[in-house]
Order: structure tokens, then sequence, then C-alpha cells
């Protein structure tokens, strides 16, 4: 009987090693320089960040203000839950309700802020191809998601997105406390008027994509789950292209800042905030 | 002679007691007992929040008790979930059309953007939520999405929204039977920027009962 290539530590590194080179779709590439999918302008040495997350997939990084980042639904059935904070003070984070409140709409779409706990913009919603997102659903639990397949378990093959954004926190030093209500993109949740949460699950066409700019230096925290509400039988998500590049901070004359008086009075706050 | 106020609360009277204007409040309600909000003079936002009593990570959670119901309105009936998607109560009675969950607790910070700078030496909701939990060593983190009783947040169609002129009445009240031993805190809203208030803060009354309500 031939021997096992694992029977020793030699044929176990050279099984190993053997792996190198192979590639998936939901991988990071690295270094980011390296990826194929450059937007157009952006030098190489400016890539950040670029990951492709599968039906459950996670990843969190921290990038500085100015940085771009991007979200592309690829074939349509992306569901990116968000969580995001100040990267040099965690205890900062992406604040739900004031988002809405200050800006007088519910509803995210290009121009938009996504304001923190404490009067400053994380980031800014450049721009929107996909407009239908959701502030009001959160991310789906494993008791909300019950399934002939077993839980949903980090554990599982179909995670719900609670667990996986709790791993995400936890690679960072924070834990059950920091997942904060979240914003969920590309799927749509409207409101009726008795109240009714009307949701707008797709699938859509491929393609979609957000592009945010830090405002601040962000922790940014991503998983790709099925939404809450999404009563297709089986585990419908599909992969979400992540990509982040260095660019400039938003300079004092950018019309964005002006707005809207929120606008200008949280864009000062950030100012202030970085007057050090 | 009989209280009007305790009308349809089942089981003994545990607690029954004012919450003066601005102020925060809090106290343990266990599981079967009662919560009973009063809004005294009419129009008085009560934010309000819970902690499981047995481990204050878990907490009131607004996106599983919207998600779970399908609106973003509570009314009679409505399960509060907590983010372990677990039911901590139930409102099993109000005579407010409903109240809001998705406004938010007004802050020093986010005063100063929707208003101006001036107002950022006010006194504010999240300053009496971190008044109240620093007590129990909750900070900054424990800070989630509230409910905000007896406030009127309408959303239209292209999604705008507001704080508007509220609903409710002098004496209306809003009933809750705790599913778990959780600690209810309460931030009697000091607003006076919008109509969340009336723009004049005014008491709330909180009675605790035993046993459950039944709708009178």
């Amino acid at each position: 009987m031939s021997r096992s290539v694992t029977a020793d530590p030699q044929g176990a590194r050279a099984h190993a090693r053997a792996m190198a080179g192979t590639r998936v779709e939901a991988m990071p590439t690295v270094p980011a320089t390296a990826t194929a999918h450059r937007p157009a302008g952006v030098a190489p040495e400016a890539m950040l960040w670029e990951e492709t997350l599968g039906p459950g997939g996670y990843a969190g990084k921290e990038l500085e203000r100015g940085a771009r980042l991007s979200l592309t639904d690829l074939q349509g059935d992306a569901c990116v839950s968000m969580l995001l904070f100040n990267a040099e003070r965690p205890i900062e984070r992406l604040n739900i309700a004031d988002t809405a409140k200050v800006q007088w709409n519910a509803y995210l779409q290009a121009g938009r802020m996504l304001l923190s706990d404490m009067g400053r913009p994380l980031m800014s919603l450049l721009e929107d191809s996909a407009a239908t997102h959701d502030t009001f659903c959160g991310p789906s639990q494993e008791r909300s998601r019950p399934s002939a397949d077993g839980p949903a378990a980090n554990w599982s093959s179909h995670p719900a997105a609670r667990g996986r954004l709790l791993l995400g926190v936890s690679k960072f030093g924070l834990g059950r406390r920091d997942i904060h209500p979240c914003v969920n993109w590309f799927k749509g949740v409207r409101i009726a008027a008795d109240g009714t949460t009307v949701v707008q699950l797709g699938p859509f066409a491929p393609g979609r994509a957000v592009l945010l700019r830090a405002e601040m230096n962000v922790l940014v925290v991503l998983a790709n789950c099925p939404h809450v509400l999404d009563r297709r039988p089986g585990y419908c998500v599909t992969p979400v292209r992540v990509s982040a590049w260095r660019g400039p901070i938003t300079p004092p004359d950018d019309p964005r800042r002006r707005a809207t008086p929120e606008c200008e009075r949280a864009f000062l706050n950030v100012d202030e905030y970085f007057r050090r | 002679m009989s209280d009007a106020v305790l009308a349809g609360l089942a089981g003994a009277i545990l607690l029954d007691e004012m919450v003066p204007a601005r102020a925060p409040w809090d106290h343990l309600v266990r599981e079967g007992e009662t919560l009973r909000i009063v809004d005294l003079e009419g129009n008085q936002s009560g934010d309000f929040l819970m902690y499981a009593a047995h481990d204050d990570s878990e907490r009131y959670s607004a996106q599983d008790t919207i998600a779970a119901q399908a609106n973003i309105f509570l009314r009679t009936g409505s399960i509060l979930l907590s983010n372990e998607a677990r039911p901590m109560a139930e409102i099993t009675a109000t005579t407010v059309a409903y109240h809001d969950t998705i406004g938010g607790a007004c802050s020093c910070e986010s005063n100063t953007l929707r208003y101006g700078h001036h107002t950022k030496a006010q006194h504010a909701c999240v300053e009496n939520f971190l008044t109240s939990n620093a007590r129990y060593g909750r900070g900054k983190r424990d800070m989630v999405s509230n409910i905000n009783w007896f406030m009127n947040v309408p959303v239209e169609v292209d999604g705008t929204l507001g704080i508007v002129d509220g609903i409710s009445a002098p004496g209306l009240y809003v009933d809750l039977r705790m599913r778990m031993d959780v600690i209810a805190v309460i931030s009697n809203c000091p607003q006076i920027n919008n109509p969340c208030n009336g723009f004049n803060p005014t008491p709330l009354r909180v009675v605790i009962a035993a046993g459950g309500a039944t709708r009178v």
C-alpha cells in the first residue's frame, strides 16, 4: 500500500504549498494594486482593497479620509449589510436614525451623508446606480431565518447576516454591543402610507453599484447575506465586488458640502474634529 | 376612589410615579408585569430603550421589530424584539393610533446639525440615556435606535420624513407587558426645537402593575 502524501510534515507542507495560485470567485486580490478591475483614472498604487464577497461572505477594512469605496452588485442579487465606525474611536458609529432625521429623508440616494452619532459624516454617497437600499430592517438573524437546511449559523453553508457582522467586528476588537442598526445596500425597503414595509428584492440587472467617499478615517464591516424579508426558498444572494482606492479629502469648496444647511454644518463639524 | 389612570391594570400596583419634564427614568420590569406610560399633558415624547436584565448586551432592536411586523409603526399588538430577535415586550394596549421607532433620540450633536450650533448646550435625550445607563456600567456602545412614545414621524411617498405635530392627547397611554425581565429606560424628551413635545416638555406618569392589562 502506498504511503499517504501527508504522512509526514514535509509531505504535508508540499501538499499545502501545491495549492498556491488557486483562484475562486470569492477571494481578495492581494496586493490590491494588481487588480484587473481598477477604475478609470485610478493609479495602481492608489488601490487599497479589491475583494469579491460570495454568498454569506464578510470582510472589514479601515479606510482613510478621502478614500473611495465602491460596492458592485455583480449579478443582481447582492444584499450588503454595512457597519461603519470612526476608526480612530469606534465608539463613534453610524447612526441610522440621525442619518434619516437630519437629512429629512428615509431613503438613501446619491448626495446623502452617512452620519455618525456625533453629528459628523462618516461617509458620503457619491454615486448610486441601484437606488434600492434599506435602512429599516437590519441584518438577518438565525431566529429570523428559519430554514429547512438547519440553523443559519456561522458554521453553516447559509449563515444569517448578524453572525457574519459579529465575526467582522470581532476581528477589530469590537463585539456584540457594536453591531449597530445597519444599512442594507442593494435591497430596497420603502414605506407605504400605513407604515407597511414594501420590499424591493429584485433580482435586478447585473452591475449596479454604489460609490462612497470617506469623510473621516473609517472602519467598514460588510456582510453579503439574503435580506431578512426575502422569503424565497434557499439562500438567494449573489457576489459583490468591493473596491477601495485612495482619494482626495473633500475640499472646502466642494459644492456637495453646501447641498443643505444640515450638510454644511455636518462638514463644519468634521472639519472641527480634524482641527488638531 | 379609583384612579382612572390605573383602569384596566391587573395585579398589584408595584410602582406609580411621575417622571419630571426633561428627566430620565429607569426601572426593572419583570416578565409578566405591565408598564404603563401616560402622556399626562398631551404630546410629550417619551424616548424609550430596554435592556435584558440578565445580559444587557441584549437590547431593544428597532430593525428586528420593524422587519418582523413589516411595519414601521408601533401599535397595539406590536411585539418589541431584541437584537437577538427575541420578544422583550408586547404592546397590549395603547390609546394612541401609533408610536414611532425610526425617529431616534435627540442629541446635542445632532441638534447642531438640525438647528445650528446655538443648540449645543441644550439638554437632550442621549444625555438622559447616558446618565441612566452609566449607573449600570453601560455607555455609548449601548445606545441604539429607540422608541419614541407619543411621537409622530410619518414617511411620505418620496421618503421625506420629519417630526411633526403629535397625534397624542392628555391622558393617553401605552401598556407594555414584558416577555422577559428588562431594565426599561425612559428619557422624558427635553427637545424644544421641534413639535415632539409641543414645544413644551411636560411630565409623564409611569405605573408598573404585577399582571397584564385589559383594554379599557
